[in-house]
Parts: C-alpha cells; sequence; structure tokens
C-alpha cells in the first residue's frame, strides 16, 4: 500500500476510496449476535442513513466503529486504509466523531472549555482556550454552526447543545461524522438548521453517518440508506430510489401500516373540562399558566409541543401525580386537585387511567414481574382480593396472562420481571392494563417513545379502537408524525400555555413547529 | 452485571463470603499467636455440639430473626432502619412495665400483653424518625441512629431514677412477678427430652418463627406489603399508582419498629426476668446484618439469625475456654458482615466471571 502520511490524506477525486467500509464485521454478546457479517461502504462526502428497529444492532455496530466493543470478527477500513480501533482515541486519530443521543457535555462549563476538553495544547488553558475560539469562530461561518463561545452549556438550549457536540468532533479534525438519533430532542424547526448543517457538511467533503428509527428523516437528507433487523444488514439503497414503506417492510420484515387507518371522529358529549389550569413544581416555578380545553367522548386530542413545555404537567395533576388550581371537570363532576382526592387511586376510580410519559420511572415497577405490574394502580380491585387481608395472586396472575395474550406482549410469560421484556412490550404491558379497564378518559405520554416501528402500529390501532369504543383520549406526544395521524384536534403546547388549536386535516407540519417555537397569530400562517 | 444462577445466588454466595471470614478469621488468631483449629472447634462445639449448646445458640438466634425482620420489612420500603437497638430496648421498657403492673398468675396471660407492649413501644420509638423522614424528608437513618442513643439514655434515667427498687445497688428494675417467667425449651414436654438441662431459649422461639410467617405473608400477600414494596422499588411509580408514601413510610416503620420490640420478650421477660440498661446487647445491629445475609426474605433472615446465634455463641465460649480474649468475637463478627454484606457484590462479581458472562447489550 502506498503511504500517504497524515491524517487527511488528499481527495482525489477518480477512484477515491470509501470513507469507511467495514467487511463482515460480527459481534456476539453471550449467545445474542448483536452483529451478523456486517458489510458497509460509505462515499466519502455523502450521508449515509442507518436505519433499524430498536435491538437490531446500530448502536453496537457504531459502538465497534468508535471503539467501545471490539468486534469478534472484520475489518474495518477507513479512507481505503485497514484500520484498528482499540478505543475512542483511536477512533479519533483516525478522524472519525461520534455525536451521541445523550450528549457528554460539562453541563457548568462554558462551550469553549467543553469544546478542548480532553484536547488542550498544553498544561496552560489559555493558549488552547484563544486557538478554539478562532476555530470556533471559523466553524461557525462555514457550517453555520453559531454558539456563543461563552455561554455555560446548561444554559444553552438543546439545539445549541447538539452544535457543541458537533463542534466538539470537529475541533478534533474529524472527517467522518456519526450521529446517533439526533434529532429526537429537537423541535422542527431545530431539526431544520441541523439538517442545513449536515449539507454543509457534506457539501464541505465530510462525511456524515446517520443513525435514526424516523422514516421522515432518512428520506429527507440522506443519499444511501443501510437497513439493519436482528444484527443483519438486509439492504443498502440509494434513497432516490426507495420509498418510507419499503424501508418499514425492510425494517420489520413484513408490511406495516405507516398510519393507522381511521374513520371520521363521532363526539359525543363532553367528557374533560379544563378550566384556567395552574401547576406549580416544587421550585415553585409556574408550570402551567392557565390551560383550558375540552375533549369530547370518541375524540382523541393530541398536545403537540417540544418535551418540557407543560405537557408533562398536565398530564400529572390530570392522573393525581401533581397538585394544581383550576378547575377540571369530569362527566359534569369536578375533580379534586389539591385535597384528599387527588391522588392516583381517587383518578382511577372516576374512570381516569393514565399512560404515563416515562413508562420505566412512572409506569411500572421494572423489579416487579409482570403480572404484579399488570395490578399495578389497581391492586386495590376487589377481583383481586381473596378475602378483606390477603391479595388474590392467582386471580391477578390468571388476569395478566389474559391480558398479554390480547396485546400481544412477547414473550407472553407473566412471570418474567418487567425489566427483561423490550420497551415496546412494556409499553404494551401498561397499555393492557390501562385500556382494558375500559376509562372514560384516557390520558397517554409519548405512546410509541422507543418502541419498535410494528408495536407502533399495534398501539396507534388500540388508541383508536378506544376512540371509536366512544371514550375521550388524552394524547402527548413529541412525534409530530404521531399526533398528525392519531388526533382529531391538534393543541399546541408552549411555555405552560396553548398556543392554539388546529384541525390536523388543514394544519401542516410547519404551522405546528412556527406554534411549538411560541411564533402565534398571523405569522403562522 | 452477570445474573448468577439461583442456586448460586441463594447458596453459594454466602458460603464463599462465610468462608473469607473464616480465612481472614483464622489469619487474626494466627497473628495473636493462637491456634485457628482449636478456635474453630470450640465454636463449633460450644454453639452447635450438644443440646445444651443449641439453647443458647437458639436463644440468640430468636432476638436476630425479630431484629433482621424488623431490618426486612422496612428495607422492602427502601428505610434503612439502624434503629432497632433503641427500638429492642424501648420495647423492653413496655414488656417490664407490663410485667410489673401485675402479680400476673401464668406466662399464657403475661405473654400476650407484654407482646403488645413490647411492639407498642418498639413501633412509637420508630415512628418519630418515621414522621420526620415522611413528612420533613429528615433521613431515617441519621434519625434513627439518634434515637439509639436517646433511648439508651432514657432507659439508663428512667431504671435509675423512677424503677430502681429502693435498696437496690444496680441500675434495673424490681424482678418479675414468677407468673411472668417463660417456659424454656427444657420445660416444654417432649422437647424436654432433648434439652435435658436448662437453657435460655425459651417459647418465644416460637413467635419468631410465627413472626417470620407473618412478615412473609405480610409482604407478598397483601396490599399493604405490595404497597411496601413497590414504593421502596420506585417511589415515583408508587405515586403514580396512587400509594401515599406518607402512609407507606409510616407504616412499614410502625411494623419494623413493633418487630424490634417484640424482641424484648425473647431477653427481658424470657431471660433475665428483669430490665437492665442495655438490654439488647446489639441485637438490634446484628439485625442489619442478618437482614442483609438473609436476602430480605424471611426464610433468609431465619437462617441468618441462626448463623449468627452460632457465632455469638461460640465466640463467647472461644472466651471462656480457650486463651483467645473475647473480643475476637467482634473480629469475626464483624468479618463476617464485611463479607456478607459490605462485600456481597465482589463474591458475586468474581463468581460471575465462572459462570459465563452473558452480557444482554441493547444494540
Amino acid at each position: 500500500m502506498k503511504a500517504t502520511g497524515g491524517n487527511a490524506s488528499g481527495r482525489q477525486a477518480t477512484a477515491a476510496p470509501f470513507a469507511i467500509e467495514l467487511r463482515g464485521i460480527s459481534k456476539a454478546f453471550g449467545p445474542v449476535q448483536a452483529n451478523k457479517e456486517i458489510a458497509i461502504q460509505v462515499a466519502k462526502g455523502s450521508i449515509h442513513g442507518i436505519i433499524g428497529e430498536n435491538g437490531a444492532g446500530k448502536s453496537t455496530l457504531m459502538s465497534i466503529l468508535y471503539g467501545f466493543y471490539k468486534a469478534d470478527a472484520g475489518e474495518i477500513l477507513i479512507n481505503g486504509r485497514p484500520t484498528v480501533i482499540p478505543d475512542s482515541q483511536a477512533a479519533i486519530r483516525a478522524g472519525i466523531g461520534m455525536v451521541f443521543q445523550h450528549f457528554k457535555l460539562v453541563q457548568n462549563f462554558t462551550v469553549l472549555e467543553n469544546v478542548i476538553l480532553g484536547a488542550e495544547d498544553g498544561a496552560l488553558l489559555r493558549p488552547s482556550l484563544a486557538k478554539a475560539r478562532k476555530v470556533l469562530g471559523e466553524l461557525a461561518e462555514e457550517y453555520e454552526l453559531d454558539v456563543d463561545p461563552d455561554a455555560v452549556i446548561e444554559e444553552l438550549s438543546v439545539g445549541h447543545q447538539q452544535r457543541v457536540e458537533i463542534l466538539k468532533a470537529l475541533y478534533r479534525h474529524a472527517d467522518i461524522l456519526i450521529l446517533d438519533e439526533p434529532t429526537g430532542v429537537l423541535t422542527p424547526a431545530e431539526a431544520d438548521h441541523l439538517f442545513r448543517i449536515l449539507r454543509n457538511l457534506k457539501e464541505q467533503g465530510k462525511t456524515v453517518i446517520l443513525i435514526t428509527h424516523k422514516l421522515r428523516e432518512i428520506m429527507e437528507i440522506t443519499d444511501t440508506v443501510s437497513v439493519m433487523r436482528r444484527g443483519e444488514m438486509t439492504a443498502t439503497v440509494r434513497t432516490a430510489g426507495t420509498s418510507p414503506e419499503e424501508l418499514a417492510e425492510l425494517m420489520v420484515g413484513r408490511k406495516v401500516l405507516l398510519h393507522v387507518p381511521k374513520g371520521e371522529a363521532r363526539p359525543g358529549r363532553t367528557v374533560l373540562e379544563v378550566k384556567d389550569l395552574r401547576v406549580r413544581d416544587d421550585d415553585g416555578v409556574e408550570r402551567l399558566k392557565g390551560i383550558s380545553l375540552s375533549i369530547r367522548a370518541g375524540e382523541i386530542l393530541g398536545i403537540a409541543g417540544v418535551a418540557g413545555n407543560g405537557q408533562s404537567e398536565l398530564l400529572q395533576v390530570l392522573g393525581g401525580i401533581a397538585r394544581g388550581t383550576g378547575a377540571v371537570i369530569l362527566n359534569g363532576e369536578s375533580l379534586d386537585l389539591t385535597g384528599k382526592h387527588s391522588d392516583g387511586q381517587s383518578r382511577r376510580r372516576r374512570g381516569i387511567s393514565h399512560v404515563p410519559e416515562d413508562r420505566q420511572r412512572l409506569g411500572m415497577i421494572m423489579d416487579f414481574t409482570a403480572w404484579e405490574n399488570m395490578a399495578f394502580g389497581y391492586h386495590n380491585d376487589p377481583a383481586y382480593q381473596k378475602n378483606a387481608i390477603l391479595m388474590d395472586n392467582d386471580a391477578i396472575l390468571t388476569d395478566a396472562k389474559g391480558k398479554m395474550e390480547r396485546f400481544d406482549v412477547r414473550p407472553p410469560i407473566p412471570t418474567l420481571p418487567a425489566k427483561s421484556f423490550s420497551g415496546g412490550n412494556q409499553q404494551k404491558i401498561i397499555l393492557a392494563r390501562e385500556i382494558e379497564r375500559n376509562p372514560d378518559l384516557l390520558l397517554v405520554g409519548q405512546p410509541t417513545r422507543g418502541v419498535d416501528i410494528g408495536a407502533i402500529e399495534f398501539i396507534h390501532k388500540r388508541i383508536v379502537e378506544l376512540r371509536d369504543a366512544g371514550k375521550a383520549v388524552l394524547l402527548v406526544s413529541v412525534e409530530l408524525d404521531e399526533i398528525m395521524s392519531l388526533a382529531d384536534r391538534i393543541a399546541v403546547m408552549f411555555d405552560g400555555r396553548i398556543m392554539g388549536e388546529r384541525d390536523p386535516a388543514t394544519t401542516n407540519e410547519r404551522e405546528l413547529g412556527l406554534l411549538m417555537a411560541g411564533v402565534t397569530g398571523d405569522t403562522a400562517r | 452485571m452477570t445474573r448468577l444462577p439461583r442456586w448460586a445466588d441463594l447458596v453459594l454466595v454466602p458460603f464463599i463470603s462465610l468462608a473469607l471470614a473464616g480465612i481472614i478469621s483464622a489469619i487474626v488468631i494466627l497473628a495473636i499467636g493462637q491456634s485457628p483449629w482449636e478456635a474453630l472447634r470450640t465454636m463449633v462445639t460450644g454453639s452447635v455440639g450438644s443440646a445444651y449448646a443449641w439453647g443458647y445458640t437458639l436463644y440468640y438466634a430468636t432476638s436476630f430473626m425479630f431484629t433482621g425482620l424488623a431490618v426486612t420489612v422496612a428495607f422492602h420500603g427502601s428505610l434503612f432502619n439502624i434503629g432497632g437497638e433503641g427500638q429492642a430496648q424501648l420495647g423492653g421498657l413496655g414488656v417490664a412495665l407490663v410485667c410489673l403492673a401485675l402479680p400476673w398468675p401464668h406466662w399464657t396471660l403475661a405473654l400476650p400483653v407484654a407482646m403488645v407492649a413490647g411492639a407498642i413501644f418498639g413501633a412509637a420509638w420508630a415512628a418519630v424518625p418515621a414522621y420526620l423522614q415522611a413528612r420533613r424528608g429528615s433521613h431515617i437513618v441519621i434519625t434513627t441512629i439518634m434515637f439509639n442513643y436517646i433511648g439508651a439514655a432514657l432507659i439508663i434515667y428512667l431504671l435509675v431514677n423512677v424503677l430502681k427498687p429502693a435498696g437496690q445497688m444496680d441500675p434495673a428494675t424490681a424482678r418479675f412477678p414468677a407468673g411472668t417467667a417463660l417456659p424454656t425449651l427444657s420445660d416444654l414436654p417432649l422437647l424436654s427430652l432433648i434439652f435435658d438441662k436448662k437453657v435460655p431459649a425459651n417459647v418465644t422461639l416460637f413467635v419468631a418463627l410465627i413472626a417470620c410467617w407473618l412478615v412473609w405473608l405480610i409482604l407478598w400477600r397483601t396490599r399493604l406489603g405490595y404497597e411496601i414494596r413497590a414504593f421502596g422499588k420506585s417511589e415515583p411509580a408508587a405515586i403514580y399508582a396512587g400509594i401515599s408514601p406518607f402512609k407507606v413510610t409510616m407504616i412499614a416503620m410502625l411494623i419494623s419498629g413493633a418487630l424490634a420490640g417484640l424482641m424484648s420478650i425473647n431477653n427481658v421477660m424470657g431471660e433475665s426476668g428483669r430490665l437492665l440498661q442495655n438490654s439488647s446487647e446489639g441485637a438490634g445491629f446484628i439485625g442489619i446484618a442478618v437482614a442483609l445475609m438473609g436476602r430480605n426474605h424471611p426464610i433468609g433472615v431465619f437462617l441468618a439469625a441462626i448463623l449468627f446465634g452460632m457465632l455469638y455463641q461460640g465466640g463467647a465460649e472461644i472466651g471462656l475456654w480457650t486463651s483467645i480474649p473475647i473480643e475476637l468475637r467482634t473480629v469475626v463478627q464483624g468479618l463476617v458482615i464485611l463479607f456478607t454484606g459490605a462485600l456481597d457484590q465482589m463474591v458475586r462479581m468474581i463468581l460471575g466471571i465462572f459462570f459465563r458472562p452473558r452480557r444482554m447489550e441493547a444494540a
């Protein structure tokens, strides 16, 4: 092989080697084959998407590329040269930069300090900081990566924090940038900006690998896309020559309905009426600043918004977790918002079921078995008691078995601990528990967060079924797609207020996106 | 973290921990110029070598079962009750007051009332830290430790200034009436065939066994136990389910304190027949080790209590029959606690290597 020397060798236009080429990468964790004979070629200066369900092996593959895991077999070629990557330092030296889903930034350091962290030039910080300031200025201009270098991380928005992560990688001379689920926490506008940055990077000859489970993003920005399923690379196709439906099918291995068909809503009487609802958090900060809304029977009201704008508090106060002020009227009778009957037990008795946003922290006890979790919140149900003192565990077990079968929980073994189920199946356990109570009002938060495409279809179907059975549903989701396809009416929340209500048939993502960013009135049209 | 097979988890890990504690103990004994073999022999024969020895081992084990269960119940509600010592001593006060209040005609009448009093006094001593935790967020570990000292001081004050009969020299109550004396194992029909000499183990042992069963029943078969365990695993989830953290904290601690207080029918009523200062003799603290080693399950607590009973009794024998100082008992116990409790995970980790690492990584 010809020794070209240096990190960034020349970029010949003709017969350029691939930026990254993986040959026969395999990795097993015990009996689980996370990666099987993976082969990819990513052309220099392109955006390559890797898509697949949870557990398909995407993250393992990227961890191998970044030196976190060692592959059992296979070869990595960077710019045509076989490269061994034993640790992340080696990955950085090979020109690979990684932007993780969960940022690795020091919260109380400034942007500049974070960027040089681990890449200081010497014992003294001043020269490194000065150099970084200059480089950051150049990068900002070149790629629309503008961030105030002296801002402290914790004061930055999520979108800006992500830019710092990208800057960190570029400061370390990354030619290949890997982003793991980068848009999960971004508003549509922030996501658009990120995509502009990625396109700029591509134009400057950088190679981008985008790991995501969102088909829309793949279609929008990538040049080529690889689909992973159960540790195998099932296909690599040119994005222009494929469709979301085809990709979904490749991911799941069967035909998937991306949008659950639903008929016209037939709204009946008003089930829930909320007037001027206010909630303060433990620090006394007002999180809900006077919410008013109503939901009728047989209707799904979707609450759109960027995470952290009061949606969680709305669910919590209605579900009996948080206290609030104002008026909430359910079936014509007001709910206790502060007193003795403002707890979860009282809410359940009144016919409110709640599928919480954070299923692992709130919705279930991870160490309990599936059957114990099936009674969670309803453990006082007379049907679950043997007598005045003892619970009827057999009755709960039998009941749980039926629910798990009807909701297609896999594996359908009620004696397994909840933590050993996948995210989608945990969610099905909670949905089974809450939906089969046949509530008048179902509160659902992020029903499909971290859930596989196949299970999403199932979950959406069940929610629509409940609506068609004449129940009211309050759906909170940060996934606009989900809101658009499920909701009969959409309310957008921003900063603890409802910015406006839209009809999903006549609105579009741009309009909702502006409302989510707090832009209201005529400018939103 | 590797998941061990169940048998390894329940049997092998404690066994290896014990063996390690034994090895270090042996080294310590060697270092002070004594024979570890001699010590081990004395310990084993002195604690389980005869019915007489068993009579002492079971006496200690009875106390440890109560305090071990006390720690277990609180632990399932994620409350670390270090206050067993104080709760047991206050329980002793309750037992003593009942025993001294009436000229009890027969122990069958005195025992139930003494149990109720011991439980109530123990529970009351746990109630204050529980309330402070549930309402004010004062950490239960700190407050229960403080209440151990307050309890000990209170008992000494009462013994010296209130309860001591006139003319008595030592700070203790009067002797309880004869009608409160609990039958020992050597007094009971059939068992007296085995225990032919007078032993301290008494009918309280059976109360302790019933308590083990009741604790299991409460934790795994009642709504209350369900709520305690759910709260202990995740407070946010418990609130979501409408479980009141205040209620669960209070009830779990009251049960815990009551169990610790119940211990006093064994030592105060059954053994000494009067209330002395420091009546619990560290059983409250040993209960923590017992619960840890017993994996917070009543069956485990039962087995661990017997093991610690052996250590306690065997250690006393070492002090009695060999030239090894009795303080070594504390060293051995300390090592057992260190290995079975604190270093439990270390043993587990090392064992994990042998049980083929099976990492189920989410890819």
